[in-house]
């Protein structure tokens, strides 16, 4: 499968270029990406620890953005696999924001209801809600809705280390919440009407 | 008198206690002063930003405005977290290095009757603080029981040393911030070639055989360098090494036992502490035999029950994904 996505890619980069995939990326990821400077040395994929489980390698990802495939990209699991060790970051000779550009990715992803599986942008949003109601993330309310929909199978297997963690106290039974709670909700209704510009 | 803002982040009251209350002594017995940022927030992990931008960076900012308005005396915000240590940084430096970002935000903490203004804080690690503020002569006076003798493998972890946006660290892949200071603890410190590997972050939760893969090589890649406990400067690292042990073990059909510590237990432990002060015992991977070595006697605690029988049949290894059969060691 990568290799016929690479003469996708090909195919992609003969067409009369269509840059605004990736200027679109670029623009929407916090700081200066320097995107646009990828010269595909594949030094990205080489210090991946992850790679193997990735559809694309970062490398042939960005390619697929410069070649505009937009469907393709947003499918790709790549970004949901990165792990956020910013290993090829300070790899990179172009300095690209790797791993700040994944989160582009997924978000465009999530709003697109373009991702391959929905487990991770799940985890992602009730993670989110968590922290919408109380500022604070609450491990255990997290876990348990995240296992019973996901993994109940998994569960079993994982009873001694939850019981583990609760009698040694490293489960709160009840979540933390912010004092200024209001406060909050109010920069967050604000920040979600706002959108990064060039 | 060296006075620091503290953002502690959410794990430190919970999955990560022991890190908290062995913080809390270590802190006290150098004689440093923290003040917590009041009615701080969670920094979002790494979920938020996979959501939506600009609410991410305001959740990050609003904590960076607290802290901003809170400071008398000092600039200095101290993250014993990795993962909230490198999104303050993150948001701090962003906000400089693309003036739009900082614009957004600003206008969104205004909803809240804040403003920040990037650059305005210096956000610090408290393992850089511990090292280049306080100075290794000084903790190394403090220690009254050496660990000679136990052997230990140095666990950066990933978020700590990269991007690093201030340059704060020796080395971005072998940094050795870590190894100099249980050195100074007298620790006999192995070579730990991963030690800014990641441990998985939240695959342990979204992409499980991911997540294990990365645990097997650090703990696998200890074991093998006859480490007795890997030390970690983050929680979410403790929380996968420790908490998802067994879980990989049971994957590979691996037996390691392979405990891991925060690197404020050993400070407090070489500085004379008890276990039961610095939040040792919590773990679920005991750490009981390998502080046997420096004469610590932990007392007894229920561990969970291996799902491996030790005798039984010979059982047909477990095959991968891939098709090709991993190693069982042990």
């Amino acid at each position: 499968m990568p290799q016929m996505t690479d003469e996708r890619v090909r195919a992609g980069m003969n067409r009369e270029e269509d840059l605004s995939l990736l200027r679109e990326v670029s623009t929407k990821t916090a700081g200066v990406s320097h995107l646009e400077m990828c010269i595909q040395c594949g030094t990205c994929g080489g210090s991946c620890p992850v790679a193997e489980d990735m559809d694309h390698t970062p490398r042939m990802l960005f390619a697929m953005l410069r070649a505009g495939m937009r469907e393709e990209v947003l499918r790709s699991n790549t970004p949901w696999v990165c792990v956020s060790c910013y290993h090829c970051v300070v790899r990179c000779p172009q300095e690209v924001h790797i791993t700040d550009v994944m989160y582009t990715l997924k978000s465009m992803a999530i709003k697109a209801k373009l991702y391959a599986d929905a487990t991770a942008p799940d985890f992602s949003q009730t993670f989110v809600d968590m922290i919408e109601s109380y500022g604070r993330s609450f491990e255990l309310g997290l876990a348990s809705r995240h296992y019973l929909k996901y993994f109940p199978l998994r569960l079993p297997g994982m009873m001694p280390m939850g019981f583990g963690m609760l009698t040694k106290g490293r489960l709160d039974i009840k979540p933390h919440r912010i004092k200024q709670m209001k406060q909050l909700k109010a920069i967050l209704s604000r920040a979600k009407k706002l959108e990064l510009t060039a | 008198m060296n006075k620091y803002l503290l953002y502690p982040g959410c794990s430190m009251d919970a999955s990560a206690k022991a890190y908290m209350e062995s913080l809390n002594t270590v802190v006290e017995s150098l004689g440093l002063q923290l003040e917590e940022i009041q009615d701080w927030n969670c920094c979002g992990a790494t979920e938020y930003l996979s959501i939506n931008l600009i609410p991410a960076y305001s959740l990050i900012a609003r904590n960076l405005a607290l802290a901003a308005r809170q400071m008398n005396g000092t600039r200095t915000v101290l993250a014993p977290c990795s993962a909230c240590y490198l999104n303050l940084a993150k948001a701090d430096h962003y906000m400089q290095e693309r003036p739009t970002l900082g614009e957004k935000v600003n206008e969104a903490l205004a909803a809240g009757g804040l403003t920040y203004k990037a650059g305005a804080l210096e956000i610090r690690h408290l393992i850089d603080v511990l090292i280049y503020d306080v100075g290794l002569d000084a903790i190394r006076s403090k220690v009254v029981r050496p660990l000679t003798g136990l052997k230990v493998a140095p666990y950066m972890g990933c978020m700590l040393p990269r991007p690093d946006y201030q340059h704060r660290w020796s080395d971005h892949e072998h940094p050795t911030e870590l190894d100099d200071l249980l050195r100074a603890l007298g620790a006999d410190v192995i070579d730990y070639p991963l030690t800014t590997s990641c441990c998985g972050g939240h695959m342990t939760q979204i992409g499980p055989e991911t997540a294990f893969e990365l645990i097997r090589r650090l703990v696998s890649d200890a074991d093998e360098r006859g480490a007795q406990m890997m030390v970690t400067v983050c929680p979410m690292c403790q929380m996968n090494i420790d908490a998802y042990q067994n879980e990989a073990n049971h994957f590979f059909s691996t037996d390691y036992h392979m405990p891991i510590l925060f690197f404020t237990q050993l400070m407090g432990l070489a500085f004379g502490k008890e276990p039961g002060e610095v939040g040792v015992g919590v773990e679920l991977v005991s750490s009981r035999n390998a502080l046997a070595n420096i004469g610590v006697e932990v007392p007894v605690t229920q561990e969970p029950d291996s799902r491996r029988k030790a005798e039984g049949l010979p059982m047909p290894r477990r095959w991968t994904k891939h098709g090709t059969r991993k190693e069982a060691v042990k």
